[in-house]
């Protein structure tokens, strides 16, 4: 009769503190989002959008900022993606067997989560070294890096889920085997390498260490690749590591953009992506 | 979609066989665009191979005065002295240890808390949307973690938590001196608080997926000779999964050790390492090379801070390597039992 009790108790405690965990863990979401959101729309004006990074103590905006990440992110994107897409369509299409597809699997998984000041530092040895300056181009590289391995990745999920009776009728119509990707496993994984793709815009929106040593920064107008060039991320670090008011503000106002901008991608991609599961 | 895709086959196979000529030149076309089609997607594949190479010899060239002019010292030697060039990595790699360590202290407990509760406690309606939360707590950039650790959390850590810790832990000999020291609300143990914020979801995400794939008519068998929820959890479902678990706790110290904005924030980035005390500010890896690389002298300095970036990347690479591993058995077993 104890040791029943004994066992029930245990339990209770146990799942007690499994909720605690659970309350826990979105207790510190809803500070954080709570805060960003706050002290970020307080930051909000037209100026933002419309004025370039200020000197201490004066007012001003993020255009700078907002453009050169944007134009950051797009072309990162557009050379990452179809990189990563290329690679994933190797693994899932003819790396199934043999260490070429499992070796590379494995790399590519590492590099998925090794850190990205790494990255930084890789490109800078390559490029910016080179170059003789930190450059936009060099910003965009470290970005492309980071968009590759999430691509292969989500590729090559997406295409192994195609059922092979799909492959096998197009075979049987006699397509070779290019068509029969192009037109039958990519056209059918579509949404899922597209929720990807999102995800991968999505990760590197944020991303601020390879940036501080590739693209720098800029407090001025300029959308040359061949010069520093500004960015939300690494704007957001120095003005929110500075004692001044006003440069803090519109760091919280740049983080709120980032923090939305990167939560709605993600709802999107899901969005996308569950459409998909239920077709 | 896939109806679409069938007519565009047809179309071609009657076209072929009414024209004979034509399909031999289309059939040598087709092994010549096939053949091109692997070899391209085959390259881009390698390239993957190659960027790694690529990583690990660039580092190794740029920081080469540093290795030669330190040697194996570097990795243990304390001195971090840029104008009379003499570096050695032990601060940093305290400071990326440690902060790492207190996340996977935090981290650890309360994912799994999280992981038992999605899977075993959770009303079914409420699994989705509360998955979802932690999944877009992954999400969010480092640096709005790093940000709000700086301004938000900090100061109400220093003001509130810091002075109850140290006036009941800091009295505790021994132990004591890990949390003594002025709260200056910036340091090692904010550090560490901050990371594990960030890692939670990742390793929660992780822990719900591997729990998960424990067969039902396991877990059904405990239940019905009268097991609780509990030691279901605990002596089932646990020793099934041992090996996913610890492969995703290693994706969280791999994340941790080279998590970059979260912790620059909030670390002190100051080299001196003269007490235990986790109060003190410190300095890892990822914040050294935040805030010294760009103004670093060309040479020895820079060498020096890209060698602390390959003592990363290999760490992180081993860690990676060995949760990736664990993972990768957990599959194998868990096709082993389905086929059985």
């Amino acid at each position: 009769m104890d040791l029943v009790r004994r066992r029930k108790w245990t339990n209770k405690i146990a799942l007690g503190l499994s909720l605690a965990a659970m309350a826990f863990g979105v207790f510190w979401l809803a500070w954080i989002l709570k805060d960003v959101l706050v002290l970020g729309i307080g930051g909000l004006s037209v100026q933002l959008f419309t004025e370039m990074t200020p000197a201490p103590g004066s007012q001003g905006g993020l255009l700078n900022a907002i453009v050169g990440s944007l134009i950051m992110v797009a072309l990162a994107t557009l050379i990452g993606a179809p990189i990563g897409m290329l690679a994933g369509v190797y693994l899932a299409e003819f790396g199934q067997r043999g260490w070429l597809g499992s070796t590379t699997r494995f790399i590519n998984d590492i590099l998925l989560s090794a850190p990205s000041i790494v990255i930084g530092l890789f490109i800078y040895a390559l490029v910016v070294a080179r170059m003789g300056g930190f450059s936009g181009l060099a910003g965009v590289l470290a970005l492309a890096l980071i968009v590759v391995p999430v691509v292969v990745r989500t590729t090559e999920n997406m295409l192994i889920l195609v059922p092979n009776s799909l492959r096998e009728a197009a075979f049987a119509l006699g397509s070779p085997k290019w068509r029969v990707v192009k037109s039958v496993t990519l056209r059918a994984a579509r949404a899922g390498v597209i929720t990807g793709v999102l995800l991968a815009v999505a990760r590197i929106a944020g991303e601020t260490a390879p940036l501080l040593f590739t693209a720098l920064s800029n407090q001025f107008w300029s959308v040359s690749l061949a010069q520093p060039m500004a960015n939300l991320p690494v704007t957001i670090f120095k003005f929110a590591m500075s004692p001044f008011a006003d440069w803090q503000q519109l760091a919280w106002a740049g983080v709120f953009l980032i923090t939305i901008g990167v939560l709605a991608i993600n709802v999107v991609a899901r969005a996308l992506f569950k459409e998909e599961i239920k077709r | 979609m896939a109806q679409a895709t069938m007519q565009d086959g047809i179309t071609i196979a009657s076209d072929t066989a009414a024209h004979a000529a034509e399909r031999a030149l289309n059939g040598k076309r087709n092994r010549t665009n096939d053949a091109l089609f692997f070899h391209v997607t085959r390259f881009f594949a390698v390239l993957t191979l190659v960027t790694l190479v690529g990583i690990i010899v660039s580092l190794v060239v740029a920081a080469w005065p540093s290795i030669t002019t330190f040697g194996l010292p570097f990795l243990w030697s304390p001195d971090w002295n840029a104008p009379a060039e003499k570096f050695g990595a032990l601060i940093p790699i305290y400071g990326t240890l440690v902060t790492s360590v207190i996340a996977l202290l935090i981290a650890v407990p309360v994912s799994f808390g999280i992981a038992l509760f999605l899977t075993e406690l959770s009303p079914r309606w409420l699994r989705r949307p509360l998955g979802t939360a932690i999944e877009l707590l992954a999400a969010i950039p480092s640096i709005v973690y790093g940000m709000w650790g700086l301004l938000v959390f900090a100061p109400l850590f220093g003001k509130y938590v810091q002075p109850l810790l140290g006036g009941t832990l800091g009295k505790i000999p021994l132990v004591g001196a890990l949390f003594s020291g002025p709260p200056l609300g910036i340091g090692l143990l904010t550090a560490g608080i901050i990371l594990a914020i960030m890692i939670i979801p990742f390793i929660a995400a992780v822990m719900r997926d591997v729990f998960e794939v424990t067969p039902a008519m396991l877990k059904e068998s405990a239940y019905g000779v009268g097991a609780t929820t509990w030691e279901v959890v605990w002596n089932v479902v646990l020793p099934y999964t041992k090996v996913g678990v610890v492969g995703g706790i290693m994706l969280g110290l791999g994340r941790a050790l080279g998590e970059t904005m979260a912790v620059t924030f909030v670390i002190g980035n100051t080299n001196l390492l003269n007490n235990l005390s986790l109060f003190s500010p410190g300095n890892s890896i990822t914040s050294a090379l935040a805030n010294e690389f760009q103004e670093a002298n060309p040479g020895l300095h820079t060498a020096a801070l890209i060698q602390l970036g390959l003592i990363l990347f290999i760490l992180t690479f081993l860690v990676l390597a060995l949760s990736k591993w664990m993972l990768a058995k957990m599959k194998i077993n868990e096709g082993a039992v389905v086929g059985g």
